[in-house]
């Protein structure tokens, strides 16, 4: 894929503001056709607000307060409900980290899994369902023909999960927004969700935004990374430059803190000191510099997010980005 | 010395109602462990593997269908609510959600010190072991005078921490401790663990499914599926040699933060899912996901023997 394709999706200084406070504030973020971006970050950072924006299913009290979402030069923020409604599940589709939340309980799974085909490609009732039991095949559940006729609970959360992968997948969307697709999964059931994603992405060439705070998952997914905290992209890059030379002390630091498979025993673990902070509390300036060890009084004023190590690619929103090396 | 010693330990729950009513679930079904003084012992395993609903049963949440339980050569097992109240002083459990674990109506001292004015310790003397325990896990004195929704997550864990401290325990049963907490928190929720380990000289239960977290942690590691152990060793003879098809599937199915490594291993995707523990099989419990599985495994349920890595697996192909 040539590096200069315009992106499919193309987000540009999004606000998201909740009681008039901004809790994602200025993210701008690109993804190519048939890429896969990890959006990383702890709870409260923004991460999931940014990516519902896309599809305009952001929670009632929040709000798009600025910035322009566009894909493929269409701008997602101005669409009317009705040109939503086509793209969502067909050449959008989401992945909720709650399987069973997300079903509707009194429908059968398997017409869940076909309700897009017949919304969207107009398929007949029978065509639908025999291309919803092969999809649920597809996602790894055993005995398809017998699960698709059952409901939402008779099934574990597991395949609850994956029910709800072959319906966002079934349409073949251009463009996959997982939230935390296998934080509720056990690690066994999680290694087969995140292959089948990589097949299905090859196969159908679908781009993929995954929100995960999980950094072995981005390790195992993702071509470029972007690291969020207090509402705003404090580094992003290829993820080899990201986990190789990490330019922005919260990323480094988030990285030296999970103990390694390959990692020396017992030894004390690297910390990032304080908690994360919620909007209320975010610092003027750097949000990060209060828990910050390179924090000094000019990150009082906000850094841009700049080339780092003269790399083009690799952006971090760092004063002492040269220095982050020496932290860990 | 041999402070905890688990013999054919099984806890089965009657099914009360409901198309499956008068069948047994077996949660825990004849799992025999050994927890040395002031060391650690990781029970790892999926959601639905008994790992839990072991630790609940050492402590006499659940009621033992089978088997023995012995706390420094005692047989507790079935302790009398007397002797149990005893015992609360020397076996402790943390929970995963310090949050849920804490009365939001309770001051934090006063959360501290339950234990003590339960025992009838007096309260100059409680103040004194509160403002003790507070900074033995590293939390400032005016703490105390707080109410757990002023202190964030990784906090609120320390101050369970402390609580379950406040009688001086020998073992703490750790229930998934590091689970519900931000990432960036993790690391200063196990630095004090293994702080007051080695401060305190005390053991460890530790229950998680987080495998590079046990592989931090613990001295020794028993792997569960179904309510059974299929392995156990040493932390790093597991890590290193694991010899059971599921321990080598689960350490396999762990991403590595480390995008290089990642795209050149060998992972093992296990097909299916856990069958219910209603139908669980004759044999070994893992045959319906094993790769590696012959004729028999359907039939014979495998014993722990020594493989040939270092640990005890249950297989009849790899520890026959």
């Amino acid at each position: 894929m040539p590096a200069e394709a315009p992106p499919l999706l193309a987000i540009d200084g999004l606000r998201v503001a909740i009681g008039g406070r901004s809790v994602v504030d200025g993210v701008s973020l690109s993804i190519r056709r048939g890429e896969v971006l990890a959006l990383v970050g702890e709870s409260g950072c923004g991460k999931s607000l940014t990516a519902l924006s896309v599809l305009r299913l952001l929670p009632a009290a929040a709000r798009v307060a600025g910035g322009a979402i566009a894909m493929e030069g269409t701008d997602l923020l101005a669409l009317d409900e009705a040109s939503l409604r086509d793209l969502r599940g067909n050449r959008v589709s989401v992945i909720f980290q709650e399987p069973v939340a997300s079903l509707n309980p009194l429908v059968r799974v398997g017409d869940q899994v076909a309700e897009s085909l017949r919304l969207h490609r107009g398929a007949s009732a029978a065509e639908a369902r025999t291309e919803a039991v092969a999809m649920l095949a597809r996602v790894g559940i055993a005995d398809p023909e017998r699960r698709a006729a059952q409901f939402p609970f008779e099934l574990s959360g597991g395949m609850c999960q994956r029910v709800m992968i072959a319906s966002a997948l079934i349409c073949r969307p251009e463009i996959l927004i997982a939230d935390e697709p296998t934080t509720a999964l056990d690690v066994t059931i999680q290694a087969q969700i995140l292959d089948l994603l990589k097949t299905l992405r090859a196969e159908a060439g679908s781009a993929i935004l995954l929100i995960t705070h999980d950094m072995g998952v981005v390790a195992d997914m993702a071509d470029r990374v972007a690291v969020m905290y207090g509402g705003t992209v404090v580094e992003s890059g290829p993820v080899d430059a990201i986990f190789d030379a990490p330019a922005h002390p919260y990323t480094r630091l988030l990285l030296a803190t999970v103990p390694r498979l390959d990692g020396p025993r017992r030894q004390e673990l690297k910390t990032i000191a304080g908690a994360v902070p919620d909007a209320a509390h975010w610092p003027q300036g750097c949000r990060f510099r209060t828990r910050c060890p390179l924090a000094d009084e000019r990150c009082a004023e906000a850094p841009p997010l700049e080339p780092a190590q003269g790399d083009a690619a690799h952006l971090a929103a760092c004063w002492h980005s040269d220095r982050v090396g020496a932290l860990a | 010395m041999t402070l905890l010693s688990v013999r054919d330990l099984a806890v089965h729950f009657p099914v009360r109602g409901g198309a499956a009513k008068g069948a047994v679930v077996k949660a825990v079904d004849g799992i025999s462990l050994d927890l040395e003084a002031g060391r650690t012992l990781a029970l790892v395993g999926e959601s639905g593997c008994g790992k839990s609903t072991t630790g609940y049963a050492i402590l006499g949440l659940e009621r033992a269908t089978r088997g023995t339980v012995a706390f420094e050569g005692r047989d507790v097992t079935h302790a009398a609510p007397a002797e149990r109240r005893a015992l609360a002083g020397a076996m402790q459990i943390v929970f995963q959600d310090p949050s849920a674990a804490l009365d939001p109506k309770m001051r934090i001292d006063a959360s501290i010190a339950e234990p003590l004015a339960i025992r009838g310790t007096p309260g100059a003397e409680r103040r004194r072991r509160v403002a003790e325990l507070l900074d033995l896990v590293g939390l400032p004195a005016g703490y105390a005078q707080r109410y757990p929704n002023e202190l964030s997550g990784g906090q609120r864990q320390r101050v369970v921490i402390a609580r379950a401290l406040a009688l001086s325990p020998k073992l703490l049963v750790c229930d998934e401790p590091v689970s519900a907490l931000d990432v960036s928190i993790r690391s200063q929720i196990l630095n004090l663990l293994v702080r007051l380990q080695d401060q305190l000289g005390l053991a460890y239960l530790f229950i998680s499914h987080d495998l590079s977290v046990v592989r931090h942690i613990a001295d020794r590691v028993a792997v569960m599926y179904l309510g059974t152990i299929v392995e156990q060793g040493d932390t790093d003879a597991v890590f290193a040699a694991p010899r059971h098809p599921y321990t080598e599937a689960l350490l396999s199915a762990i991403p590595l933060p480390d995008p290089r490594a990642q795209r050149q291993r060998q992972k093992i995707i296990l097909s299916g899912d856990l069958p219910s523990p209603l139908a669980a099989p004759a044999g070994c419990p893992f045959v319906s996901r094993c790769p590696i599985r012959i004729e028999d495994c359907a039939r014979i349920r495998p014993v722990l023997r020594p493989a040939d890595g270092g640990t005890e697996a249950a297989c009849l192909v790899r520890a026959g």
